[in-house]
């Protein structure tokens, strides 16, 4: 049997049970606010933010891989380029672009110009130092260790820090291919 | 139509919220837990309300705004309305939705997790769980109703899932 064509990201989004955005947004929101209060310190939030983003990426990878029917990518290279197009356009309705590779191809970043976590939000001052969508980098490095790839996700830039973008940058530390959880059908 | 995002962003964020509390911060202190998961849910209550009534005239009575909640609120937030309002008339409300969206999720958990071995102790956690699960969209009606002035308490009923009660008590 053939096997069945990878989707775009667009096509997957047109599919899935989509909601308001506002509802996503604001409790994204009211969760930060909730944990800066009781939490208190800024690195602690930026610290748990991070861990809630890792575990819903490892459950969040499966309803990616079920309904993207992306197969084993070849490189990091094209990893990248999915979780880019494909995986944040059927999540989060928006995609991001892959810059600034390294020479050996497993380092770059991932810019995202439109950003729906961040609508109707302005940091006082008192949260300098927050990384307000810590979740984000928790929920890639997350996703990609189900598929076997140790990373390192740290963010660049961000806009509500006063940057032009938000910059995440993604960096393969190891790939332990024979944990690979998933059959290929090649 | 507003900008959206798919509909498991909203639901994983919110299991992992509410396991966060219960399971990490306060995992020795259900009722804490329950009033942080409440006290989130207040503020996007609170938030949500504002933005749909900003075009609206103010409510002239207490039905008018839980008629306002039953209907396009819920719309909003939940993409079906109330099935069933009920009221004693003495600032008691009773909003029922025959298929609450965010347990018909967790229902299916809840099979998943049960082997015959450990049912007893499976389904009590399950129930805990679901009902931790429900401070958070009670802490919403809260917020909503007290942005359009009707302070209230606000508790859930989950005796018949997939169908769920909350009840409104305005308070004053």
């Amino acid at each position: 049997m053939a096997p069945i064509a990878p989707r775009s990201g667009d096509a997957v989004f047109a599919n899935v049970e989509r909601v308001n955005a506002e509802l996503f947004t604001l409790t994204y929101g009211a969760i930060v606010r909730q944990l800066l209060t009781d939490l208190e310190e800024v690195e602690e939030v930026n610290k748990q933010l991070d861990q809630m983003g890792y575990n819903i990426g490892i459950r969040l990878i499966d309803e990616f891989l079920a309904k993207s029917n992306v197969s084993r990518c070849v490189d990091f290279k094209e990893t990248a380029e999915v979780i880019a197009k494909v995986g944040f356009k059927m999540f989060l309705g928006v995609s991001a672009s892959v810059t600034n590779w390294d020479a050996d191809g497993t380092c770059c970043s991932l810019i995202l110009e439109d950003n729906p976590l961040v609508d109707f939000v302005e940091l006082p001052d008192t949260c300098q130092g927050l990384y307000y969508c810590n979740v984000l980098s928790g929920v890639i490095r997350g996703a990609l260790e189900m598929v076997s790839m140790k990373t390192e996700v740290t963010w660049v830039r961000d806009m509500l820090r006063g940057d032009d973008a938000y910059e995440l940058k993604v960096k393969l530390l190891k790939q332990v291919p024979e944990e690979y959880p998933y059959k290929d059908d090649e | 139509m507003g900008r959206e995002v798919s509909e498991s962003c909203v639901d994983n964020l919110i299991i992992e919220m509410v396991s966060a509390y219960c399971n990490r911060f306060y995992e020795s202190k259900p009722d804490l837990a329950a009033r942080r998961i409440e006290a989130i849910g207040y503020q996007v209550g609170l938030q949500l309300s504002e933005r749909y009534t900003m075009e609206r005239p103010r409510f002239t009575d207490h039905l008018e705004a839980i008629k306002f909640i039953c209907k396009d609120f819920w719309s909003e937030v939940f993409k079906k309305q109330i099935d069933n309002l009920k009221t004693n008339h003495r600032g008691t409300f009773v909003l029922q939705d025959n298929r609450f969206r965010w347990l018909t999720r967790m229902s299916v958990d809840t099979n998943q997790t049960n082997t015959d071995s450990s049912l007893d102790t499976a389904e009590n956690k399950e129930t805990q769980s679901a009902s931790m699960h429900l401070y958070f969209p009670c802490g919403i009606i809260r917020g909503a109703l007290t942005s359009l002035g009707i302070p209230c308490a606000v508790s859930a009923d989950m005796s018949n899932l997939p169908a769920c009660s909350f009840v409104v008590r305005i308070k004053g």
